[in-house]
């Protein structure tokens, strides 16, 4: 038995962008346990509830997160609409699901590039982030802003996107859908990936189920889940299967990822051609919100849980937004456990953490 | 829209039941999707919700807690737990015993004693 | 355990085609960007419109915006804003536009006061005046109506 000690590993690291702190007990080169910490970056969003009307609340939700923006605001608007009884209009529905799939494929190629960069693919990084640059122009072009698209409000939406832009919003996906099978084949099929992704930090499939943990951490486990077939938004119109791997390493999670975008692309493609003829994008909502909801919604990062109860004013008693991360904070901590020291920055990485949303 | 998800299920019951009722849902291998507190008309609720991955539902055990009356902690048998208690308990001032990871209110490194709970509450 | 899915050197045509193109960045200040038409880069106002209802201030999520009703003015603190727009669909009167231009970056926060220009104040101000004027005459017309039933009734008295 190696001599035990303990290393603080952040809040500040080069392979965060937020911080978040972990105690490693190490022997020798080999972690034992991770005692993670996080509270550097807590704002108390969910307090400015009591403070700020219902509707301006959607503004507030949605700044929870800047990169699943999008999805925040839209989980906060549909739970207080499904809490009031709106039925939100059709057109809506389509564009709300087109613009989160969107933000999906803006996440997922943000962790791609970060996770090439966390493995020390420079190149590739830069690669991963020139095709994101793409999305993000479609995505300003639509709604006026690049990470915070402030379209959504309790009712339905306030911008549409008219035809033409549908059809370079079409023309952008394939050409991204070109670019990343380029990129893809460095990815998921180099030497050196492999030797750096394969068989690192397994977390098997009754660990996954077991620590709770969400989303594409999960799935890669072999967990075949995803609350977009729950049937919210326009998913119900829409072909899919959830995406899994039964590797449960950092490959697999690589992988799971990478297809995502794909499947995102072929959504937005059957959203684009589903897509309704009636002008309707929202519904006019007078009455004063009661009572209480839990609404789950799937984001790039996994299952979020938006919780609010009103009280019959203006003003809502509680909003709750339990985030992704959150949940899969534990999972990370016993995929740590056994790691190499090297790779911690890597399977840090590999939950895609997004540590300010998880502090709200 | 013919495969509609399950609706939202809320069961309220008691303080002392809440451990029995949290080892059935484990062992219907329930997955535990959220805790989180809140006040309303004066007193502290807790929500404990449960998500089936196969059938999307979600069940949701409600207790209502009386003035700084304790709570059993669950991560004895949901080991994640830690941090929604830890939340609850710095957030809202929930008095939680034995949580198996616990930060003594140093989750969120924050100044202030249960800032969520509304102004005049604090007394107790 | 040889995987015959990986090999090396699969990065070598993007490499290579990478050192042969032209960069992907552009030399901003120089070439200047282009902003779509719907970029929500700043707040702006017609301010002769407004009929100072306080509707933007009491949306705003930030508490970036004042007004006044009587001097005519509307206030914006623009390090505050958010430019979320949101008190652009709220405004009455539509007023409010959110146009293209990011607010430059200063040293201290500074608020912006729109004024309305003297004719509309003029006009305004004399608006005013004639609602007083026909109120007090209202008010006059009904008190001497008072009187003279009051009169009357002690006269039948």
């Amino acid at each position: 038995m190696g001599k035990r000690s303990v290393i603080p590993f952040g809040p500040q690291h080069p392979v965060l962008p937020e911080p978040i702190h972990l105690d490693l007990v190490v022997e020798d080169e080999k972690v034992v346990e991770a005692i993670p910490s996080v509270g550097f970056v807590h704002r108390g969003l969910e307090s400015l509830v009591t403070k700020k009307d219902f509707n301006t609340m959607a503004y507030v939700a949605e700044r929870t997160c800047g990169i699943c923006s999008f999805m925040h605001g839209m989980g906060y608007c549909e739970c207080v609409e499904n809490m009031m009884g709106v039925e939100v209009p059709i057109r809506a529905k389509f564009l709300r699901t087109i613009w989160s799939e969107m933000s999906r494929v803006h996440s997922h190629l943000l962790w791609l590039g970060l996770l090439a960069d966390g493995f020390g693919h420079e190149n590739l990084f830069y690669q991963c982030w020139r095709i994101r640059e793409r999305i993000l122009d479609m995505l300003e072009m639509t709604t006026g802003g690049r990470c915070i698209f402030s379209v959504n409000q309790v009712g339905g939406v306030l911008k549409d996107i008219p035809d033409d832009m549908l059809k370079s919003i079409e023309e952008a996906i394939t050409d991204i859908e070109a670019e990343l099978k380029v990129v893809q084949k460095t990815l998921l099929y180099d030497y050196t990936v492999k030797s750096r992704l394969c068989g690192v930090g397994i977390l098997t499939k009754e660990q996954a189920h077991d620590l709770g943990t969400v989303g594409p951490f999960m799935r890669a486990s072999g967990i075949k889940s995803d609350m977009r077939l729950r049937g919210y938004d326009a998913y119900p119109y829409l072909d899919f299967e959830p995406i899994t791997s039964d590797d449960c390493d950092c490959y697999a999670r690589c992988d799971v990822r990478t297809r995502e975008i794909f499947q995102a692309i072929d959504l937005i493609r059957q959203a684009i051609a589903k897509m309704p003829s009636e002008t309707d994008l929202a519904v006019q909502v007078k009455d004063k919100p009661s009572g209480e909801y839990f609404m789950r919604v799937e984001q790039p990062r996994g299952e979020a849980v938006y919780y609010t109860k009103g009280n019959g004013s203006m003003f809502l008693d509680r909003m709750r937004i339990r985030t992704p991360t959150f949940a899969n904070l534990p999972g990370l901590c016993e995929t740590l456990k056994g790691a190499d020291l090297a790779d911690v920055g890597l399977l840090v990485i590999t939950i895609d953490p997004c540590v300010s949303c998880t502090e709200r | 829209m013919d495969n509609k998800c399950p609706e939202n299920v809320l069961e309220v019951i008691q303080t002392s039941e809440l451990l029995v009722k949290v080892m059935e849902k484990k062992k219907q291998g329930l997955r535990l999707a959220q805790a989180c507190a809140a006040v309303t008309e004066g007193h502290t609720q807790l929500s404990y919700s449960f998500a089936n991955d196969e059938d999307f539902g979600l069940t949701t055990l409600r207790i209502v807690l009386e003035d700084n009356e304790e709570v059993p902690s669950i991560t004895e048998i949901i080991p994640y737990a830690f941090f929604y208690e830890n939340e609850m308990k710095e957030l809202f001032g929930v008095n939680i015993k034995m949580i198996n990871l616990d930060y003594n209110n140093k989750l969120y490194r924050i100044e202030e004693d249960t800032p969520f709970l509304p102004k005049g509450k604090e007394e107790a | 355990m040889a995987d015959k899915r990986f090999r090396i050197m699969n990065y070598a045509p993007v490499a290579l085609k990478n050192l042969f193109s032209k960069p992907v960045t552009t030399t901003y200040p120089a070439e200047p960007f282009v902003y779509p038409e719907r970029s929500r880069g700043h707040v702006d106002i017609d301010i002769d419109d407004c009929i100072g209802c306080g509707m933007c201030v009491r949306c705003c999520p930030p508490g970036a915006l004042s007004v006044n009703k009587n001097a005519g003015t509307w206030t914006i603190d623009r390090f505050d804003c958010i430019a979320c727009g949101f008190c652009v669909t709220k405004c009455p009167k539509k007023c409010l536009h959110i146009v293209p231009g990011y607010q430059e970056p200063g040293g201290e926060k500074t608020a912006v006061t729109y004024t309305k220009s003297p004719e509309v104040l003029a006009a305004e101000a004399k608006k005013r005046e004639e609602m007083a004027k026909k109120a007090a005459e209202a008010k006059a017309a009904k008190e001497a109506a008072e009187k003279a039933k009051a009169a009357e009734a002690t006269e039948k008295a």
